[in-house]
C-alpha cells in the first residue's frame, strides 16, 4: 500500500509476502520498488479502510455494547461485565481471533485496565491473545517500549535521542521539563495508559438502531430511580418495536455519567420478546453492576438484535393447558450466568457412552427422542475414566476383584459384557479399538461401571486395562 | 391429613396449626410414590408439592449422589412440565435419567460453577411456576436458604429437590443440622438378591425417610425407579409367579 505524507510516496502498509522481501512500513515508494522489482503497489484507499473499520466496529457489537474504532487498524471494545456472556476473557478473545481469522483479517487482542493500557499490550504483547491480570496493567505497560504510548512519531523519535527506551523511565523523569519540551501530549499519554486519567470515547451506533434516550435535567444516581426509568425506556423502545413488527433479542442500556464515562447493561433473550415486564427485569436484575460516580445525565436503551416478531393465537383448549413458557426463566438465567450453561442433552446416534450426548439449547425444538434403554448406563459419568487395578480371567470374564481410588472391593455379582466398537470413521486409532463394558455390584451393593480396552484376545484392539467409568447408585 | 381425625377437636386443632404454618394460600397438593407402604408415612398422602425435600446418599452416594440423583429423576418423571437441574460441575449421564423416565427434551441443565450461583438460580427456578420439578446440587444448605427456597416453592406448587453431596466422607454430617425442608431422605444401595442366572437384578435401595414435618420418620427397603420413575417395594421370589419380574436385560441401575 502506497500513500503519500507530505509531499513524500511512502509505504504505509505491507503485507506478509512483502515483509519477507525486506519491505518495511515507512519507507519511500521508490526505494520499495528498487527492492523488489515488479512490485504490485495498491494506492491506500484511507476513507474505505474507516468505513471498513467502521463496519467492523457495528459487528463487534456481539460482544459487548460499548465499541468504537480506532483509526487507523484498531477496534476498542469495552469488555466491562460483558465477558461472561462469552465464557469469560480467555475463551471471548480466542473466540474474537478465530472468528476474525475466518474472515481473513489477523487480528491481535488485549484486554486491561485502560484503553491506553490495552492499546499497548495488544500491539506488543498479545500473541495473538493477551490478558492483562486485573491492577496489573501499569506494571506490564512499564516494561514495554515508549512506542507503546500512542504518541505521534517525532515524540517517540525525540525521546530516543534522550536516552529513554522503556515507559517506565519516561515516567520516572521529572515531568515539568518533559512537558516543557513535548508539549502536553506526553503527560496525557502517560496518564491514560496508568488508568490516572479518564478516556471517554464515542461508543459506535448502527443508523437503524431502534433507540429510545432519556436526557435528565439533574443527574440520577439512587437504583430506584434508574430501575424507574428503565421501566419507562423499556415501554417507549417496545412500542418502538411494535410500530416496526419486530421483537427483541438483545438489549444495550447505556448509562452515560456526568464524569463522561458510559456504564453499560447489556441482556438478551432466547427468542424475539416485546413484552415490557420480562425485559424490565432482564434488565433491572442487574443494575447493581452499575456504578453511577456522580450521577448519571443520560440513559439510552437500544434493541441492538431485533427480529420479526408477529402475533400469535394462542391455543386454548378445554382438555389440558398448554405447556407453560419458560423462555423468560431461561433468559434470566442465561443473563445471569451465561448463555452457554444453559442447556439440555440431546441423543446421538453413537455406541460410545461420552459421544452419545451432546449438549443443544434449552429453547431448541424437542424431537421426543431418547436414548435406546437396553443397557444400564449409570446416572454419574466420570469425565475421564479411571484406571483399576483388576484381577480378572480373560477373554469374557468380570474381574473378581477390583480396587478404585485406594479402596479394593470384591465383585459379588457382575453383568457383561457390553461390547462397544471404535468409530472408525472418527480417528484412525479407533479402527479396531474395543471396550468390553460390565457392571459390577459389590459385596455393599454399590454398583459401578467398568470397562476393559481390548476384546480380551488380540492385543491390536487394546491395551487390555481396565477403567472405570462411571457410578451407578 | 393422611389418618382421618380421631375427633373434631382434633380435626380444629390441626388445621388451626396448618394455619398457623403458612396460611390459606399454602398449596396441599400431594404427588403419590404409589408405593402404599410410603404413601401411609406420609402427610398427605404422598411427597408434598410446592416444597422443599432434601435427599443424601449413603456410603458413598454422599459423595457421587448416584442414587440420589435417580431418586430426584424418579420424582421428576412423575411430575408435569419441565425440570430444571442445577449442578455445580456436570458429570450426569442423560441416559441413566431417561432410563428413570425423565426423558431429555423435559430437562433443561444449568451449570453455575459455584454453589451461590446454584442456590440463586434454585430459587429462581421455584419461583418461577412454569416448571413441575427443579433439582438442585449442593453442598451446604443453611436455615435462611432453606427457608428462602421452601418459600419460593410454595409461592409456586413446583417440587424442589435439593440433593446433598459432599467433597468427602466427613462433611456428610452437614446433613444432620436443621433446614426449613419439609421432608428429608437418605437412599443407600442394597445387595441386589442373587438371581437364578449369573447377573445383576434390579438395583435395591435402602430409603431412609429421616424427617418429614407434621409426620414420622420411616425406613423402606426399595426397588429402584424403572422405566416410568417408579419405585416397588420388594416381594421375595417366593410370592410370587418368577415371570412378573422384570428379567435382568430390562433392570435398572
Amino acid at each position: 500500500m502506497l500513500g503519500r505524507q507530505g509531499n513524500r510516496r511512502l509505504v504505509l502498509a505491507v503485507d506478509a509476502a512483502a515483509r519477507a522481501a525486506g519491505l518495511r512500513v515507512g519507507i519511500p515508494a521508490s526505494k520499495a520498488q528498487v527492492l523488489v522489482p515488479n512490485l504490485q503497489s495498491f494506492d491506500l484507499d484511507a476513507s474505505g479502510d474507516a468505513a471498513g473499520l467502521d463496519r467492523m466496529a457495528l459487528w463487534s457489537l456481539r460482544y459487548a455494547p460499548i465499541v468504537a474504532a480506532d483509526p487507523p487498524d484498531g477496534l476498542i471494545i469495552d469488555t466491562t461485565g460483558a465477558d461472561h456472556l462469552h465464557g469469560g476473557e480467555n475463551a471471548m478473545l480466542q473466540g474474537l481471533v478465530s472468528r476474525m481469522a475466518a474472515s481473513g483479517i489477523e487480528a491481535r487482542v488485549a484486554v486491561a485496565d485502560t484503553w491506553g493500557a490495552a492499546h499497548a499490550c495488544a500491539r506488543f504483547l498479545a500473541r495473538p491473545t493477551f490478558v492483562a491480570p486485573l491492577g496489573q496493567a501499569p506494571s506490564i505497560v512499564r516494561n514495554l517500549s515508549i512506542g507503546a504510548l500512542r504518541l505521534a512519531p517525532e515524540i517517540v523519535e525525540g525521546l530516543h535521542t534522550l536516552g529513554f527506551e522503556r515507559v517506565g523511565e519516561v515516567e520516572a523523569a521529572p515531568r515539568a521539563s518533559l512537558t516543557l519540551r513535548f508539549g502536553p501530549e506526553l503527560g496525557r499519554r502517560l496518564d491514560q495508559a496508568m488508568g490516572r486519567r479518564g478516556e471517554p470515547f464515542e461508543p459506535i451506533r448502527s443508523p437503524d438502531l431502534i433507540e429510545v434516550r432519556r436526557p435528565f435535567g439533574e443527574p440520577i444516581g439512587a437504583a430506584e430511580t434508574i430501575a424507574r426509568y428503565t421501566g419507562k425506556l423499556v415501554a417507549a423502545l417496545c412500542e418502538a418495536l411494535e410500530a416496526k413488527g419486530l421483537g427483541a433479542r438483545r438489549l444495550d442500556l447505556l448509562f452515560h455519567r456526568v464524569d463522561n464515562r458510559i456504564e453499560a447493561i447489556r441482556a438478551g433473550t432466547a427468542v424475539p420478546v416485546r413484552d415490557v415486564k420480562r425485559l424490565t427485569r432482564l434488565l433491572t436484575d442487574r443494575i447493581e453492576t452499575i456504578d453511577p460516580g456522580f450521577g448519571i445525565e443520560v440513559m439510552t436503551l437500544a434493541a441492538t438484535l431485533a427480529e420479526p416478531f408477529g402475533s400469535k393465537q394462542i391455543i386454548s383448549s378445554q382438555v389440558e393447558g398448554p405447556e407453560p413458557d419458560i423462555t423468560d426463566l431461561i433468559d434470566t438465567l442465561a443473563n445471569r450466568i451465561g448463555e452457554q450453561r444453559l442447556y439440555r442433552f440431546a441423543p446421538v446416534e453413537s455406541d460410545v457412552p461420552e459421544r452419545s450426548v451432546r449438549r443443544v439449547a434449552p429453547s431448541a425444538p424437542d424431537d421426543g427422542t431418547s436414548w435406546p434403554g437396553e443397557w444400564p448406563r449409570p446416572p454419574r459419568l466420570l469425565g475421564h475414566p479411571e484406571p483399576i487395578e483388576t484381577m480378572a480371567l480373560l477373554p469374557d470374564h468380570p474381574p473378581v476383584w477390583f480396587s478404585w481410588r485406594g479402596i479394593r472391593r470384591r465383585v459379588m455379582r457382575a453383568d457383561g459384557p457390553e461390547r462397544v466398537f471404535g468409530e472408525w470413521w472418527q480417528r484412525d486409532a479407533e479402527l479396531i479399538a474395543v471396550r468390553d463394558y460390565f457392571q459390577v455390584e459389590d459385596e455393599s451393593g454399590d454398583r459401578f461401571w467398568i470397562y476393559r480396552a481390548g476384546d480380551g484376545e488380540d492385543p491390536e484392539t487394546g491395551s487390555h486395562k481396565w477403567f472405570l467409568h462411571g457410578v451407578f447408585a | 391429613m393422611g389418618q382421618p381425625a380421631a375427633s373434631p377437636a382434633i380435626a380444629a386443632l390441626r388445621e388451626r396449626i396448618a394455619r398457623l404454618e403458612g396460611g390459606p394460600a399454602r398449596n396441599r397438593a400431594t404427588l403419590p410414590f404409589g408405593v402404599a407402604s410410603i404413601d401411609k408415612v406420609l402427610p398427605g398422602g404422598g411427597l408434598a408439592l410446592g416444597a422443599l425435600h432434601e435427599v443424601a446418599g449413603g456410603r458413598n452416594g454422599a459423595i457421587d449422589g448416584a442414587a440420589a440423583a435417580l431418586f430426584a429423576a424418579g420424582v421428576a418423571a412423575r411430575t408435569k412440565g419441565k425440570v430444571l437441574w442445577c449442578v455445580t460441575r456436570q458429570d450426569l449421564f442423560a441416559p441413566a435419567l431417561a432410563q428413570a423416565g425423565l426423558l431429555p427434551g423435559r430437562v433443561v441443565y444449568v451449570e453455575a460453577g459455584d454453589e451461590a450461583s446454584v442456590l440463586a438460580c434454585f430459587e429462581e427456578g421455584l419461583r418461577h411456576g412454569g416448571l413441575g420439578c427443579v433439582v438442585a446440587e449442593l453442598a451446604r444448605l443453611s436455615m435462611t436458604a432453606s427457608r428462602r427456597l421452601q418459600l419460593a416453592a410454595e409461592t409456586s406448587g413446583a417440587i424442589g429437590i435439593a440433593i446433598r453431596r459432599w467433597r468427602r466422607q466427613t462433611e456428610a454430617t452437614d446433613f444432620g443440622q436443621p433446614t426449613a425442608a419439609v421432608s428429608r431422605w437418605r437412599v443407600t444401595a442394597l445387595p441386589s438378591r442373587p438371581l437364578p442366572v449369573p447377573g445383576v437384578g434390579r438395583a435395591r435401595w435402602q430409603l431412609e425417610l429421616i424427617r418429614v414435618r407434621a409426620g414420622e420418620s420411616a425406613d423402606f427397603e426399595v426397588e429402584a425407579c424403572d422405566d416410568k420413575g417408579r419405585l416397588a417395594l420388594f416381594s421375595d421370589l417366593a410370592d410370587r409367579s418368577p415371570k412378573a419380574r422384570p428379567g435382568p436385560v430390562r433392570a435398572l441401575g
